[in-house]
């Protein structure tokens, strides 16, 4: 399967097609079809990776020497140290200039565990959608653009270059557009849509740039040769610096980090199967993938070795605390989970600012699972709890009784959202502070662990207005159809058993010996378990937890803190500040985009009316007066003559010449002559020359 | 097949004929004129279709056919094709018989109309065919009587203006290419006493036998007639009134082919005639092209006529063109090259579906519509493709050319391709924004009630958006036969100029430890 790669994305793609076609003819409206297909490459996935795995560990059990990557042989033969090298096949897409773009496959650890994730949670999101999407009315078309989805996804993880990344990359952010907006009646919807692609575009600007910068670096496309040229020690520093940095705007505006993070809440206006599938499991994490792809470059451009304070860290940092802070205010369930989102992504591409390129991958696999188990949670408390409500606040609470299954289910993502002993995001999250400490990134740690015990927090609040109190919904809550149970319940458990793939203090090393390339890669530090690190992650949550639940399960609501907002200014601004989400949309929408719309634009048009046409005019009128005279001497007749006897011998088509009025036809000759006395006049400047 | 059969003349002649057999037909059977025109325009499509299929890649001018005409003046009619001008021949028949094709609605003096248009198709393809300067001169003039009286005859509301205003830009530009044709002629007849206006004969003189100053007097000269028709940044403001008022096939003609003669104006006679006042004044165009790209788009943005927001996109996609063309990179040419044909199928699209929400509704105006993918879920998906396409995103044609065009001019200056990279990103603004209001919502009133696509409109729209999808996902084929022709201009441009193409690499990359290499 590593060879035949291409089968995977190649599925769902044929399966696009087909419902489109199809698909409202189908006995299901075309929902079997999507769901067979990416079945299909969910099995395929996992052959691949057990592949992969057989592969690993015969080159690590024997001699790696026989393994030589396929394709063609940019890399440097013996350049690089040994390891498993990824299996990349290549076709000539296109050439110009003597450059081939190539299009192809790049297998290795990390792109089969990426396709195992991707085909995982696409399958799984299908199948509940047949029960939440039932009587949608465009149920035929929304499966289409999930398949349609799943294959651009895969596009992008199995790239075998950087350009044909980016063509995965953008047919995910139309497909995130189309689905964003699938209930583009209401126009709030078609505007979260919009805000989310052209959003996400402004981060393209960087990594179209990034890819061009690195093409001209590296004299390649490709990702390989992209990574061994940075890790080579001839590329040029400023080189490298510059494409990491372009590269990772591309990261900022995809992967929802700050300042360009506003449209992923928004974009929760998309139906919840959406949400968890592309704005929590898969695209917004495209990418952190890209970051974890060409980490040579961002680890040589941005001098990640020398264990300093680096632009991706600090984002990374930044975006964990105000995704987290944002998460405590929203009344609504979906936008609670875009913020915690946004805050683990955060954690991610810290991450890999600090070094921990497993750590990041690690928890990117671990929270795609937890996370799409939480808004698969939250859609089916909406479905069957709340009457299609996502407000927590006046539709919910008490729902633990009516929906055991979604209530169990969704305290354990909750759980390992927040990093509880031994759930899957306690393991990763761990690791990926274990190593900035190791690393001598303690203000990250510290970032951190803050970062963890407001997400215990939020979460807490949020299960507690959800799932406990008294039920202020107005429907008949029930537990949701199997359709979207079973899904719950498979991604709870791969939500308490992923953690256990690298569960260092048991001597379980999987995910790192499995999935962290060893071909054209830096040498990364991996920390040792840090019991100590561990038991205070773990109490700090605990004391996160306990925070908010003294504050809302209590009867007295707040407790001494109620009304705090009210009685002390500070707070109250604080509180202000979160709700208008830090002014970031006010200076977006109402500043930048209504600014270049309403005032440099019509500024422009103004130029464009009044300077440019008022020359043209000015000029014309003075051709005319001057052309006047000589006009005048010329016998109208022949003019008038001429054009008449033209129309009567071309019987019909006259006609059109025939209403040209003749003062009109005076102004055409006028122009003809106007002409005449610029051509005169230019060529007796060439004359002069 | 005979291989001494005149194609190209047949190409020419095809359509001219065809304005003559409709002229002399019946006012009063505008069924039998239609009939005769789309034989015509169907016959025209086929002749380039067995030209595209015969033509060899990398053999330069091919089916040249050659006559003396006006003798005694160094005129002749010379004709050729090459891998530059196969495609422009090409989307001028293919956009011809579509544009008849949407004009169902033209009920008043159809015959008329139908022999404009044909009469137009020759002159086009007279354009992109002529070798010989006064012979282009005559056809590239000659467009724009037809077009003058299509906007006049079928056009909208202020469409004496337009017309007017489109008459007056062009034709103050070609007065300076009709004195820049001759005076370079008059200048070699001096030199070598031969008076002749053959492109060939004028390339192998004028780059040496011009003296600096002269040469880049007659490139702007050229250029004044070819920056016009582009449009160029700040030449460009007939082009939105051009548009609006046009009829729907004008203005797939006007987009499609009449802005593609000023590109290739600079490609088959600027670059060429006067190679080192190119590379000299190129970066005068990069400004221009990029000014264009911004300004085209960020204008766009706010206008409330639909046909103007595409108008003023048009501006920005020649932008790209004109960017990768004086770039004069192989990769910056073929991407402006291929620019030039997305364009042409992308933004036809675009305005055949406009005219068939006009057709419906009498309105260009954006706050008309709402809602109406809820009426016309074919139409509004069709919308969304040409959107997309017109965007520029990965799998359709446009990408691809303005990928290259941004790689060919990275090459060379750095600068313009990151302001160039941000206008990629503009372009998607005004057109979502378009989809949005009139397509999203919820329809009310009498866009509750509009009719969805006909077989006739899904027959015009769909080939162009098929083969933008076709070539965004496999330009291998198009660009093979570019780019040996692309490379041929470029080498004139060496032979006669001190400019040498970089390699598409830093400078002292990758080799130098130093830092910089990055302006």
């Amino acid at each position: 399967m590593l060879d035949y790669a291409w089968i995977i994305p190649a599925l769902p793609a044929v399966s696009f097609f087909v419902i489109m076609f199809f698909g409202k003819r189908a006995p299901k409206h075309g929902a079997e079809i999507g769901i067979a297909a990416v079945g299909a490459s969910f099995l395929l996935s996992c052959v691949a990776v057990v592949e992969w795995i057989n592969r690993v560990e015969d080159a690590t059990g024997g001699e790696s020497h026989g393994l030589v990557a396929l394709g063609k042989s940019i890399f440097a033969a013996g350049g690089a140290e040994h390891g498993v090298a990824p299996v990349v096949h290549t076709l000539t897409w296109w050439t110009s200039g003597g450059t081939e773009f190539g299009v192809g496959t790049t297998v290795d650890g990390l792109t089969v565990m990426m396709m195992f994730v991707v085909t995982l949670i696409s399958l799984l999101v299908q199948i509940y959608s047949t029960a939440y999407m039932h009587d949608d009315r465009r149920y035929t078309w929304f499966f289409a653009c999930l398949s349609l989805f799943t294959a651009s996804m895969l596009t992008l993880v199995v790239s075998e270059n950087l350009l044909q990344l980016l063509v995965g990359w953008e047919l995910v952010g139309l497909c995130s557009f189309m689905l964003i907006g699938h209930w583009w009646e209401d126009r709030a919807n078609s505007r979260a849509a919009i805000k989310a692609f052209l959003t996400t575009r402004v981060g393209d600007i960087g990594l179209m740039i990034g890819v061009i910068i690195m093409f001209f670096a590296a004299g390649t496309f490709s990702i390989v040769g992209i990574n061994e040229y940075a890790l080579g020690g001839e590329a040029q520093h400023s080189l490298l610096m510059f494409g990491a940095l372009c590269l990772f705007i591309g990261i900022i505006g995809k992967s929802g980090q700050f300042p360009l993070h506003t449209w992923l809440p928004d974009a929760m206006a998309g139906p919840t199967p959406v949400s968890a599938l592309i704005h929590a499991a898969t695209m917004v994490v495209a990418g952190v993938y890209l970051g974890a792809r060409v980490y040579p470059v961002l680890y040589e451009g941005f001098n990640i070795h020398d264990g300093g304070a680096n632009f991706m860290a600090i984002i990374g940092g930044v975006t964990i605390l105000i995704g987290a802070l944002l998460a405590f205010v929203q009344r609504d369930i979906k936008r609670v989970l875009a913020y915690s989102t946004i805050s683990q992504l955060g954690y991610m591409v810290m991450a890999l600012g600090v070094g921990a390129w497993t750590a990041a991958v690690f928890h990117l696999f671990t929270h795609a699972f937890f996370k799409a188990l939480l808004f698969l949670g939250a859609g089916s408390v909406s479905h069957s709890g709340s009457h299609h409500s996502f407000d927590m606040k006046s539709d919910m609470g008490g729902l633990r009784k009516h929906m055991p299954v979604t209530f169990a289910t969704f305290m354990i993502g909750s759980l390992a959202l927040a990093g509880i002993f031994p759930l899957a995001g306690f393991w990763s999250k761990d690791e990926i502070l274990a190593t900035a400490g190791e690393s001598g990134f303690d203000a990250f740690v510290v970032v951190g662990l803050i970062g963890a015990v407001l997400t215990a927090a939020y979460m807490t609040r949020c299960v507690y207005l959800t799932f406990f109190g008294e039920y202020r919904g107005h429907g008949h809550p029930h537990e949701s159809p199997r359709a979207i149970t079973v899904p719950l319940i498979i991604l709870s458990v791969f939500s308490v058993l992923a953690g256990f793939a690298n569960a260092v203090p048991l001597g379980i090393h999987k995910f790192t010996e499995w999935f962290e390339p060893t071909f054209a890669f830096p040498h990364l530090v991996h920390a040792e378990f840090d019991y100590s690190l561990a038991i205070i992650s773990v109490a700090i949550a605990l004391v996160g937890i306990g925070i908010a639940a003294s504050l809302w399960f209590r009867k007295e609501e707040l407790g001494p803190f109620a009304g705090l907002t009210k009685r002390n200014a500070l707070a109250g601004r604080g509180y202000t500040f979160l709700e208008n989400k830090y002014y970031l949309d006010f200076l977006y929408e109402n500043v930048i985009v209504d600014g270049i719309r309403g005032g440099v634009a019509r500024a422009y048009y103004w130029f464009d009316q009044n300077v440019i046409d008022a020359v043209v005019k000015g000029v014309g009128r003075g051709a005319a007066r001057a052309g006047r005279f000589a006009y005048d001497a010329l016998d109208q007749r022949v003019v008038d003559g001429s054009i008449n006897a033209i129309a009567a011998g071309t019987g019909e088509a006259g006609g059109a010449v025939r209403t040209v009025q003749s003062g009109r036809v005076q102004r055409y000759a006028l122009l003809l002559f106007a002409s005449v006395g610029v051509m005169a006049l230019a060529v007796f400047l060439a004359n002069v020359d | 097949m005979e291989s001494d059969f005149p194609i190209l003349s047949a190409l020419i002649v095809t359509p001219a004929l065809g304005a003559l057999v409709v002229m002399a037909m019946p006012a009063r059977r505008p069924e039998c004129v239609r009939l005769a025109g789309y034989v015509f325009s169907f016959a025209v499509l086929a002749l380039a279709g067995w030209l595209l299929f015969h033509y060899e890649a990398g053999s330069g001018y091919q089916f040249v056919e050659r006559e003396q005409w006006l003798g005694d003046l160094g005129v002749q009619y010379k004709v050729g094709v090459d891998g530059i001008s196969l495609f422009m021949v090409a989307l001028n028949a293919l956009l011809f018989p579509i544009a008849l094709f949407a004009s169902a609605n033209i009920t008043e003096r159809t015959k008329s109309f139908f022999a404009w248009m044909l009469a137009l198709e020759a002159a086009l393809m007279g354009v992109f065919l002529s070798l010989d300067l006064i012979v282009f001169f005559v056809f590239f003039e000659f467009v724009l009587v037809p077009m003058y009286f299509l906007i006049l005859g079928w056009g909208h509301g202020r469409r004496t203006y337009a017309a007017l205003k489109f008459f007056i830009f062009t034709m103050a530009g070609s007065a300076f290419l009709l004195v820049g044709v001759l005076v370079l002629a008059f200048l070699h007849s001096d030199h070598t006493g031969k008076l002749t206006f053959d492109l060939a004969t004028l390339t192998a003189w004028a780059p040496e036998g011009l003296d600096p100053g002269a040469a880049k007097a007659l490139f702007l000269g050229f250029f004044a007639a070819f920056a016009v028709k582009v449009p160029l940044f700040p030449l460009h403001t007939w082009l939105p009134d051009a548009h609006t008022e046009a009829p729907t096939a004008g203005s797939v003609i006007l987009a499609g082919m009449l802005l593609k003669m000023g590109v290739y104006g600079f490609l088959r006679f600027s670059l060429p005639l006067f190679p080192q006042a190119a590379v000299d004044l190129a970066p005068l165009l990069l400004v221009l092209a990029t000014i264009g790209i911004i300004y085209g788009a960020i204008v766009a943005a706010m206008q409330p006529n639909v046909k103007r927001i595409v108008a003023y996109s048009s501006v920005a996609h020649m932008g790209f063109a004109v960017l990768g063309i004086f770039a004069l990179t192989t990769q910056g040419l073929d991407g402006g090259v291929f620019t030039m044909i997305s364009h042409g199928l992308t933004t036809s699209a675009l305005f055949l579906l406009l005219g068939m929400l006009y057709d419906r509704r009498h309105s260009y105006e954006v706050d008309a519509y709402r809602g109406l993918w809820k009426v016309m879920p074919v139409l509004g998906g069709l919308f969304c493709v040409a959107a997309f396409a017109s965007i520029g995103l990965p799998g359709f044609s446009g990408f691809i050319g303005e990928f290259l065009a941004l790689i060919g001019t990275f090459i060379v200056e750095k600068p313009y391709a990151v302001v160039g990279a941000i206008g990629v990103v503009f372009a998607a603004v005004y057109l979502l924004w378009v989809f949005q209001r009139t397509f999203m919502g919820r329809p009310t009133g009498e866009n509750a009630k509009m009719k969805d696509i006909g077989f006739r409109e899904l027959a015009c729209v769909v080939p162009l958006l098929a083969l933008s999808l076709f070539l965004g996902i496999w330009p291998k084929p198009v660009l093979d036969v570019i780019e040996p022709d692309v490379k041929e201009v470029i080498q004139q441009v060496e032979r006669g100029s001190d400019y040498r193409e970089p390699a598409p690499a830093f400078e002292d990359a990758p080799s130098g430890h130093d830092d910089g290499g990055h302006e």
